[in-house]
């Protein structure tokens, strides 16, 4: 318990300070969070869902953090130049771990809705607020849950009201931003009520030339009828840490599209969760990974169909060069009496080189007699009687090689709904693949 | 033109080709006719520089460049085309994308601007005519869920956008029916001009009947055991290859 030492020693000598700079909601679960990791540790690679990933090794090292909530100068406009422009979003700043309330946007958002930092809703709205935060994340079950909640101060929070619909996207950028080695846990709870509608992007950069470890648990609450449209995306550099854990819960004809993309990143590991609780309901997940060099992409999904006739489609794409490691474990549960159940899980890989290493775990697990499941995964290296074809023809060699994994990925991308992101998306993938993008694009620290 | 001196090859290991000799000069059509594993898809794969086979002896050049030197793109871009016996299917890669990355990579080596994006879906309409090739398929993937004969008709499709001087068809006339034959020999006549030549392997007869090749070769355990003139597909037709194996 070498990595987690340094955790329980920082929280045991500063739970007051942590305390004093969150509120009463937040602070409610930290000392029964601080118990559980002190009984889970870190999860091992024997534990299964963690198999993929050395978490201990990634928080060994001394990160500061900004318990005090010390301002650290950040001019988000300055430094950020957004990289899915024309979307007419709704764009907000989160840095580090908090909500920046210095730049909010022009147009206005309708009327009950709320996107602002988690401790503010929580102190004003400490019922409402109480009822959700830390119910789908568990911290008893999962110690990075439990870390995250023994140290997390602040956060995002987004509400929409019964029946009402956002049109515009709401767009957050998280961005990293240190003088030293930096390590943030924030918090997300985003809940849609009965008929709400919403879109949401969120775009994860670093911004310094720094060391970053970031936590993320967000707790989703999609409720009857709801639409949500999630997107993540991250474009941090190879020396930031992603840890995050979503949890997302659907109640009756609720339809939730969550993608998640990995253009540019260093360690990044997501778990998301989903349960299907009301019938009726309708689970996307995409996923597309892009990663060179040393980077290391670990993404772990469960989709729990708990109630009968829901349906859910899964479908994960990674493009490996460099020495890149990437997992995918996906795992569907269809419990007993979720009958009618229409599941399809697919995760296809291509290994670019020989020394990118993939390794790939669909699983299926039926309690019901009455379901139409599939599953399947692939791991294949470029075709090269295609690669031929496209050289005899003219294509440099390179140029077709872009062509192919640019085909590869680009079924992901057509999932996403959203016609200006896909359009960017198409683009920064494109030079993602062609080498301009080593960094993402949106940073000072590229420019 | 192009001229192959005492060429030997082999594929893993084992010697397909012992020793051709070949010139054509251009504006000539030769065709190509031999027993299945007599080396002529081997030929014509080294010829355009199939990374799968090696060469073990000889020379090709083309308009006096060593072209065993060059990579396959740069021989596509001295003018080098093949029409494949078996077009590969590339989901994900639109027809447009994949012809526009082709003529444009060409356009580059010449030293000559990307074609404006106006000017190039014009000239794909206009060249699809020529095999009477759907809309519809120049919008999909690169031959994917393409028939046997729409893969044909797609291969010289292809070779009217990026105009090849000298063209190699391989089995072209394998799978088609009558009227997929005809659109794609007089599809393949159309594009012809006084400079550009080729070479035509196939089977068959009626395929040499559009195409009235000047020469025909015929190809036997690795080696040209017979040259002549269009007689000697009726030969062939007749007597079948036992006349030619001494």
């Amino acid at each position: 318990m070498s990595s987690e030492k340094q955790y329980i020693e920082l929280y045991s000598e500063c739970r007051e300070m942590i305390s004093s700079h969150s509120v009463p909601v937040l602070n409610a679960l930290r000392e029964q969070a601080y118990e559980d990791f002190r009984r889970l540790g870190f999860p091992s690679q024997k534990v299964e869902r963690y198999k993929y990933t050395d978490v201990a090794a990634a928080f060994a090292p001394n990160y500061g953090l900004n318990l005090r909530h010390i301002d650290i100068p950040v001019s988000p406009y300055d430094v950020f130049r957004c990289d899915v422009p024309n979307l007419s979003t709704s764009l907000y700043f989160v840095v580090n771990d908090r909500f920046y309330d210095k730049a909010l946007p022009k147009t206005s958002l309708p009327e009950g809705v709320e996107v602002m930092s988690l401790a503010e809703a929580a102190a004003k709205n400490p019922h409402f607020i109480g009822e959700y935060y830390g119910r789908l994340a568990r911290s008893s079950k999962d110690g990075l849950n439990a870390l995250n909640t023994m140290l997390c101060q602040d956060g995002l929070y987004i509400h929409v009201p019964k029946n009402t619909i956002v049109e515009r996207p709401i767009q957050i950028i998280n961005i990293l931003r240190a003088d030293v080695d930096l390590m943030v846990n924030r918090r997300v709870l985003i809940v849609l009520e009965e008929g709400a509608a919403a879109k949401i992007l969120f775009c994860d950069h670093a911004i310094d030339d720094h060391q970053f470890l970031a936590t993320q648990v967000s707790e989703v609450y999609v409720g009857e009828n709801a639409h949500l449209e999630l997107y993540e995306l991250e474009e941090t550099h190879v020396r930031s840490h992603r840890f995050a854990n979503m949890y997302v819960d659907q109640q009756r004809s609720s339809v939730g599209t969550i993608d998640s993309l990995t253009l540019h990143n260093g360690l990044t590991r997501n778990r998301t969760d989903v349960t299907l609780s009301g019938e009726y309901a309708e689970t996307r997940m995409y996923g597309c990974v892009i990663a060179d060099k040393q980077q290391h992409v670990d993404n772990n999904t469960l989709i729990d169909h708990r109630v009968p006739n829901c349906q859910s489609t899964e479908l994960y794409k990674y493009v490996l060069d460099g020495e890149a490691v990437g997992a995918f474990a996906g795992r569907v549960l269809v419990r007993e009496g979720a009958q009618k159940t229409v599941s399809q899980e697919t995760n296809a890989n291509l290994c670019a080189t020989d020394t990118a290493r993939m390794y790939t775990q669909p699983m299926l697990e039926i309690y019901a007699d009455d379901v139409k499941c599939s599953h399947g995964s692939t791991v294949g290296q470029l075709n090269d009687e295609a690669l031929f074809y496209m050289r005899q023809r003219g294509i440099p060699e390179s140029e077709a090689r872009l062509l192919l994994k640019f085909a590869f990925a680009g079924e992901v991308l057509d999932s996403i709904k959203m016609e200006p992101l896909r359009d960017r998306l198409h683009y920064l993938v494109e030079k993602r693949f062609r080498g301009e993008l080593s960094k993402c694009e949106g940073c000072r620290l590229c420019k | 033109m192009l001229e192959i001196r005492d060429l030997h090859a082999s594929i893993a290991g084992k010697e397909i080709l012992r020793g051709i000799s070949l010139t054509i000069r251009d504006g000539e059509v030769h065709a190509l006719m031999g027993q299945n594993g007599a080396g002529k898809s081997t030929l014509s794969n080294i010829i355009v520089g199939h990374p799968a086979y090696e060469v073990t002896g000889g020379t090709i050049t083309f308009n006096g460049q060593d072209l065993l030197a060059m990579a396959p793109e740069e021989r596509a871009h001295q003018g080098i085309f093949l029409s494949f016996q078996q077009p590969v299917e590339i989901p994900g890669v639109s027809m447009t994308n994949f012809m526009r990355a082709a003529l444009n990579a060409k356009r580059k080596a010449q030293g000559l601007e990307p074609l404006p994006a106006t000017e190039f879906l014009r000239l794909m309409r206009e060249r699809r005519k020529i095999v009477e090739l759907d809309n519809r398929l120049a919008n999909r993937s690169v031959n994917e869920g393409f028939s046997g004969g729409e893969k044909k008709r797609n291969e010289i499709f292809q070779m009217a956008m990026l105009e090849p001087t000298f063209a190699i068809l391989d089995e072209t006339d394998s799978g088609l029916d009558v009227d997929a034959l005809r659109i794609v020999a007089e599809g393949f006549n159309k594009l012809r001009r006084p400079e550009t030549s080729a070479l035509v392997i196939t089977h068959y007869q009626r395929l040499l009947d559009y195409l009235r090749p000047d020469t025909i070769h015929v190809l036997i355990g690795g080696q040209i055991v017979h040259t002549g003139g269009p007689e000697v597909a009726t030969m062939i037709e007749q007597g079948g290859f036992e006349q030619f194996i001494k």
